[in-house]
C-alpha cells in the first residue's frame, strides 16, 4: 500500500487508460449521487410532515360537542350538547394527574372589533392562560395572558402578528394600545407569532373576561389539553387514545349520552393523527431505502462487471508482465490497488457532490411536506465503503484467475 | 548453461493426450547462438517454454546453470524468469499504453530497481538497439522491426543468463529479420547465451548450431558456419 513504485506504477495505468478509469467512476460516483439524493428526498419528506406537525404540541387534545344521534335513557336522539365550565374543572379533576396544559376556549360571536376608526374583522377567542403552550404560540413581543387577568377578568388582548402588520402600522409596537370589542376597551398586551399567517388572524382574550362582558355564561366552547410528552413514540399514542376514550366516557356521563355515540362529544388527539402520517413517512422511507439498496446493488453489479472486462482486457498484459518476472500476487495487488484507488476516489467525489448539493440545495426547498433535504454522513460513508468493498471482491476474482492463468496461454490471449 | 535430460511432455486434448516431448536430450554452452527448427507441431515451441518455465515439463531432468529446475511455484517462477531469461516473442509483447522506454524498464521494476536507475539503465539498453530517439514512442508509432528490438531491448535489461527467442522474425519482412538478427549476432558476439525457434532455414543459418526437431525427438543436432546477417542487410 506504501509502496511508492507501485503507486506511481498504478498512476502510469491511470494516465494512460483514461477512458476504462472514467467509465468504472462515473458507474461507482452516479451510484453513490443516486442513493444519498434518495436518502436525502426521504428524510426531507420526513423534515417535512414533522414540521407540518410541530405547529401545535403534537400531544394535543381537543374535545367539542356536537349533536346526539341515538337515542339513550329516554332522551331523543338530535339534542345539542353545550360544555360548561363544571365539565371543564370535572374533567380537569378526574384527569389531574393525566394532563400537562389545560384550557378552555371560548369563540366569541356577534362582536365587532375597532382599533380607531378601523374595523377588524378578526376572530375573538376567550382562553386560559396555559393556552399559550397549547397553541405552541411563539410571542413575539409583550406577554401571554396570566393567571391574573383570568381571575381578575382583566380587559387586556393578545394579537396575532398579522393583525400587527395589517392594523397597527401607524406605531411601533400595538402593546398598550387599545382596541374596542362591541364598546369595551381591551388593552393589548402582547404579540404572538405562528407559523402560519390564517392562525396569527386571531385575538385572544382572558376566558373569564370573554363569559362574563360577552354574555358567555358559563358555557364554552372547546376544551384543550396537552399531555406531557413521552420519550416512546408508540407509548406516548397508547396514552392518548386512553386520555381521549377515558375523557368521551366521562363527559357521555355527564351528558347523559350514549357510550356509543361519537358524534354528540367529539375528541381529536394529535397523536393519533400524526401517528398516520408517521407511518406513512416509515412507508416512504422504507421505499426510499429499498430503491436505494437497488441502485447500490446495480452500482456493485456494475463495478464487478467492469472489473470483470477490465482485468479481461489485460490478460495478455498480465502474461507479459509475468513473462518478464512478476509474481503472481504482485499482479493481483496491482489490480486490486487500482480498483481500490478508482473506487474510492469516484465514490467520495460522488459522495461530496451529492452532499454538497443537498447541503446548498436543500434549505431552499419549500415544497409542502418536504423540508431540508439531507443524509445521515455515516450511511453515505458506509455506503461509500460498501461500494469500494464490492469493487475489490468482484476484481479479486478476475484477477486471481488471471494471476493464475498459464502465461503462455496469457500470451496468445488476443 | 543449459542441461536436459530425457524432458518429456504431453498435453491433455479432451480424452486424448498429446505427447509433444518424447524424451528430449539436449545441453547449450555459454556464449551459445542456438537455432531449434522444425515444422509447426514438432514440439520447438513447447521446449522453448519448458526452457523458459512458462510450462513445466511432465517428465525429466532441467539444468539452467547448475540450478534444477523442479517444482517451482509460481513465485520462484517468477524469481528466475526475472533474473535469468530473457523472452523475445514473434508478436513482440510490448504492453501498448506504456513508451519503449517504459516496456524496456518493466523488467527491472519487477527487480525492485528504483525508477530513475531503471530508466537510465532502460536507455542504455535501448541505445545498444539504435532506438535512443524512440524512447519515448508507444509501441503503436513504432514499426515491426523497431517494436522487436524494443522487445530485446527488453530481454536484454535484466542482464539474463539466456536469451529466448521464439519466431522473433516470424512477423517480420526478410529486410527486417536480418536486421534483427544482425542484432542478435552481435548481441551474442558480446557473449550473451541465445536460443532461436525458428522454421526458417536462413534465419537457422544466421546462428552457430542448429537442432532440429521432428515429432518430439532431437533428429539431428549440428555445428553449422555462421552466416553473417550484415551480408544481406
Amino acid at each position: 500500500m506504501f509502496d511508492l513504485e507501485r503507486w506511481q506504477e498504478i498512476f502510469d495505468t491511470i494516465r494512460k487508460n483514461k477512458l476504462r478509469t472514467f467509465l468504472t467512476g462515473v458507474s461507482v460516483a452516479s451510484g453513490i449521487f443516486m442513493l444519498v439524493i434518495l436518502l436525502g428526498f426521504g428524510q426531507g419528506m420526513q423534515n417535512g410532515i414533522s414540521y407540518e406537525f410541530e405547529q401545535d404540541a403534537t400531544t394535543i387534545v381537543e374535545v367539542w360537542p356536537g349533536v346526539t344521534t341515538k337515542e339513550y335513557k329516554g332522551l331523543n336522539p338530535g339534542r345539542s350538547i353545550q360544555l360548561r365550565n363544571d365539565n371543564y374543572n370535572s374533567s380537569n379533576a378526574l384527569f389531574s394527574d393525566k394532563v400537562e396544559y389545560k384550557s378552555p376556549l371560548i369563540f366569541v360571536r356577534n362582536v365587532s372589533v375597532n382599533y380607531g376608526k378601523e374595523a377588524l374583522v378578526y376572530g375573538v377567542r376567550g382562553v386560559s392562560y396555559d393556552y399559550q403552550f397549547i397553541d405552541n404560540a411563539k410571542l413575539a413581543e409583550g406577554r401571554f395572558l396570566n393567571y391574573f387577568d383570568e381571575i381578575n377578568t382583566g380587559k387586556v388582548a393578545i394579537i396575532g402578528r398579522k393583525i400587527k402588520q395589517d392594523v397597527f402600522k401607524a406605531v411601533d409596537t400595538p402593546i398598550g394600545e387599545f382596541i374596542n370589542i362591541s364598546g369595551v376597551l381591551f388593552k393589548i398586551v402582547g404579540v404572538f407569532d405562528e407559523r402560519e399567517e390564517r392562525e396569527e388572524e386571531r385575538i385572544y382574550i382572558p376566558v373569564t373576561t370573554a363569559q362574563k362582558v360577552f354574555n358567555g355564561g358559563d358555557r364554552i366552547s372547546n376544551i384543550s389539553y396537552t399531555l406531557p410528552p413521552v420519550e416512546n413514540f408508540d407509548e406516548a399514542v397508547i396514552q392518548a387514545v386512553a386520555f381521549k376514550n377515558n375523557l368521551r366516557s366521562h363527559l357521555q356521563q355527564v351528558h347523559t349520552v350514549a357510550p356509543d355515540d361519537t358524534s354528540a362529544i367529539q375528541v381529536w388527539s394529535a397523536l393519533e393523527e400524526a401517528k398516520r402520517y408517521f407511518s406513512l413517512v416509515g412507508n416512504i422511507k422504507f421505499f426510499f431505502w429499498f430503491v436505494g439498496i437497488c441502485t447500490i446493488i446495480a452500482g456493485v453489479v456494475g463495478v464487478s462487471n467492469i472489473m470483470l472486462i477490465v482485468v479481461k482486457e489485460r490478460t495478455r498484459e498480465i502474461g507479459i508482465r509475468k513473462a518478464l518476472g512478476a509474481k503472481p500476487w504482485s499482479i493481483i495487488g496491482m489490480i486490486l490497488h487500482e480498483a481500490i484507488f478508482v473506487t474510492a476516489i469516484s465514490g467520495f467525489a460522488g459522495l461530496i457532490f451529492s452532499m454538497g448539493l443537498l447541503e446548498i440545495v436543500g434549505p431552499y426547498v419549500e415544497v409542502d411536506y418536504v423540508k431540508n433535504p439531507s443524509v445521515n454522513f455515516n450511511v453515505a460513508l458506509a455506503t461509500v465503503f460498501v461500494l469500494i468493498l464490492a469493487g475489490t471482491i468482484a476484481g479479486f476474482f478476475p484477477a486471481w484467475r488471471a494471476a493464475h492463468i498459464h502465461t503462455i496461454d496469457a500470451l496468445r490471449d488476443e | 548453461m543449459i542441461e536436459i535430460k530425457d524432458l518429456h511432455k504431453s498435453y491433455k486434448m479432451g480424452s486424448n493426450s498429446l505427447h509433444v516431448l518424447k524424451g528430449i536430450n539436449f545441453s547449450v554452452e555459454a556464449g551459445e547462438l542456438v537455432a531449434i527448427m522444425g515444422s509447426s507441431g514438432s514440439g520447438k515451441s513447447t521446449l522453448l517454454n519448458i526452457i523458459g518455465m512458462l510450462d513445466e515439463a511432465d517428465e525429466g531432468e532441467y539444468d539452467l546453470d547448475g540450478i534444477p529446475i523442479k517444482n517451482l511455484n509460481e513465485t520462484k517462477a517468477a524469481n528466475y524468469r526475472n533474473k535469468f531469461l530473457g523472452f523475445i516473442f514473434q508478436s513482440f509483447n510490448l504492453i501498448n499504453y506504456k513508451t519503449a522506454l517504459e516496456n524496456v524498464a518493466l523488467p527491472l521494476y519487477y527487480q525492485k530497481m528504483p525508477r530513475k536507475q531503471r530508466q537510465e539503465k532502460a536507455m542504455k539498453y535501448l541505445e545498444q538497439v539504435g532506438l535512443k530517439e524512440w524512447s519515448h514512442h508507444l509501441p503503436s508509432e513504432l514499426s515491426g522491426g523497431q517494436k522487436q528490438r524494443v522487445a530485446i531491448a527488453r530481454a536484454m535489461v535484466a542482464e539474463p543468463k539466456v536469451l529466448l527467442a521464439d519466431e522473433l522474425t516470424g512477423a517480420l519482412d526478410s529486410t527486417t529479420s536480418y536486421e534483427v538478427m544482425e542484432l542478435i549476432q552481435k548481441i551474442n558476439d558480446q557473449g550473451n547465451t541465445i536460443l532461436v525457434v525458428t522454421h526458417e532455414t536462413d534465419i537457422a543459418q544466421m546462428c552457430k548450431r542448429i537442432v532440429y526437431l521432428r515429432d518430439g525427438v532431437i533428429i539431428k543436432d549440428e555445428k553449422v558456419k555462421q552466416v553473417r546477417a550484415k551480408a544481406h542487410v
